[in-house]
């Protein structure tokens, strides 16, 4: 009975202190450049070049909109340490996908589209992996297609994440306290008919897009 | 070397008690005319020149407040104050300059390490260290942490853009504390009211080139590095604010003449200042600094002509009237 009440309030308030640790060191501002930040269901896909990203999304969306936010992340990753579990499943409320095809019980995209029923808002990294390239951007696994194909009344929302690798470069541990924006551009939707590469390249171009709105 | 916070108190509080009540007092005028402006000509908020000016007007309470409550802490009130304004300032400057994955220690350095340091020894009044701290200690071993994880494309801007981002940010925003470290006689005990006057002077500066250039602007002054800028809001601005820190020259250790001619040269290098990093700025393709303070843009949006007033202004009193 008292176990799960404790790990809420241990949840609630580590969610508030990392939230405030991301404030103090990026001071993270959004820039709602195709969207308002109202509580509509979404998917916000993202560019990933650091574990900090989704962290900085769910810090600059409003209280309201947090709460039914979720990002999905990989299970390999969150559920391999107890304190990663933790704030994996009770802080951040992950959607906890396997990557590894061999292993996994059940579908990604049907976990993801479950979350959606649920009533859910997602954020998710179309990349699959860190970004460690040169290239801003690499190609989009399909992810984000069989999502937008299952669901396909679901907005989807660009948003470019800035200078996060610059404040938190691969390997290094202490975080350059720079300033971070986060550009939300106007949703996408699946054209009825459209190819599975063809929306993946409009999704990406859509996303580099808010690249340079994000510099004012 | 150590004053106590009784002592500041007791000896600045009608003076520092004058001027905040006097710029209170301008601050409800541009209030009112704020809400009257937004009432007569767009009640509903969609003049974005009014809604600005009301957001400035707002932010300036904040700041004042701010300010008035680190002057009742004392000197560690001001020091601990301007650190975070300083380190505030450093984030949105580092932002925007070159960097590579090489350099992270060395920023982490100018951060964590020089920042405080800095502010450190303002505090404990070191001004054979503080002085030279950011312009020669900084500035020949940040460089070497840097070459040391190799990688040299870019090099010289890189290391050339950290060490702007510690001078502007850091030494010369420090001077403004520092102020406190003087030893003027028949002026114990009173130097917050040098920083003060020094704030008040130079932000009044760059109020009234807004409001002049707003009223009666007409010729540029650098149309491809600011478009706000004009000849007449300059002119109208410096003369205004050096009228007014001349009259309060009574407050400060200088005679009339003196106060005129120190209010003349810290609006005009203020001034200065405001064009220098709007130049920065242009160069590196933003409108403003940062985003924090509403109306205003960022820190150092606000902080440009202090940054360059403070440090000359901290030597012509240390030179002319300071036993140090």
């Amino acid at each position: 009975m008292v176990a799960p009440v404790l790990t809420r309030i241990a949840a609630g308030l580590t969610g508030k202190a990392i939230t405030l640790f991301a404030r103090i060191v990026t001071a993270p501002r959004a820039i709602w450049a195709g969207i308002e930040p109202v509580p509509m269901q979404r998917v916000y896909y993202a560019n990933h070049t650091s574990n900090g990203d989704f962290v900085l999304i769910w810090t600059v969306l409003p209280a309201m909109l947090r709460r039914r936010t979720r990002p999905v992340a990989a299970l390999d990753y969150w559920l391999a340490k107890p304190l990663r579990a933790f704030i994996g499943r009770d802080v951040f409320n992950a959607v906890l996908i396997d990557r590894r095809p061999d292993q996994r019980v059940e579908d990604p995209v049907t976990l993801m589209a479950q979350a959606l029923d649920e009533g859910s808002s997602l954020i998710l990294f179309p990349e699959g992996l860190r970004n460690m390239t040169d290239a801003p951007l690499m190609p989009f696994k399909s992810g984000l297609f069989h999502l937008a194909t299952q669901r396909p009344e679901v907005d989807l929302v660009p948003v470019w994440i800035s200078n996060l690798n610059q404040i938190m470069p691969k390997g290094e541990i202490v975080p350059l306290p720079l300033v971070c924006t986060l550009t939300f551009g106007a949703p996408l939707h699946l054209q009825p008919g459209e190819e599975k590469q063809a929306f993946l390249d409009r999704a990406s171009t859509a996303l580099l897009a808010l690249r340079s709105e994000g510099q004012a | 070397m150590t004053e106590t916070l009784n002592g500041t108190i007791a000896g600045t509080a009608p003076h520092l008690i004058w001027l905040l009540a006097g710029v209170a007092l301008i601050l409800i005028i541009a209030t009112l005319i704020g809400e009257a402006l937004r009432l007569r000509i767009a009640p509903d908020g969609s003049n974005p020149v009014i809604e600005n000016l009301n957001a400035r007007i707002a932010a300036w309470w904040g700041m004042v407040l701010l300010l008035a409550l680190a002057f009742l802490a004392g000197r560690i009130g001001v020091v601990v104050l301007f650190a975070i304004l300083s380190f505030s300032a450093l984030r949105e400057f580092l932002t925007l300059t070159s960097k590579a994955r090489a350099d992270h220690w060395a920023l982490l350095g100018a951060f964590f390490i020089v920042l405080p340091l800095q502010y450190w020894l303002i505090g404990i009044d070191w001004y054979g260290l503080y002085s030279v701290l950011v312009p020669v200690y900084a500035f020949l071993l940040m460089p070497v942490v840097s070459a040391l994880r190799g990688n040299p494309k870019g090099y010289l801007s890189r290391v050339a853009e950290t060490q702007w981002a510690l001078m502007i940010c850091v030494y010369c925003v420090s001077h403004v504390p520092a102020l406190l470290s003087l030893q003027i006689p028949g002026y114990e005990g009173r130097n917050v009211i040098l920083i003060a006057w020094l704030i008040f002077t130079v932000q009044l500066s760059d109020v009234m080139q807004y409001v002049w250039g707003k009223l009666i602007g007409r010729r540029k002054l650098a149309p491809e590095l600011s478009p706000s800028k004009t000849w007449e809001g300059l002119t109208g601005g410096v003369l205004t604010a050096s009228a007014a820190g001349s009259a309060l020259w009574w407050m400060t250790p200088f005679s009339l003449p003196q106060a005129a001619g120190i209010a003349l040269i810290v609006t005009l290098m203020g001034s200065f200042g405001g064009l220098v990093m709007s130049a920065i700025k242009r160069d590196k393709g933003v409108k403003d600094w940062g985003h924090l303070i509403a109306g205003h843009g960022g820190f150092l949006d606000r902080l440009d002509s202090v940054v360059f007033a403070a440090p000359i202004f901290f030597h012509l009193v240390r030179f002319g009237w300071s036993l140090t």
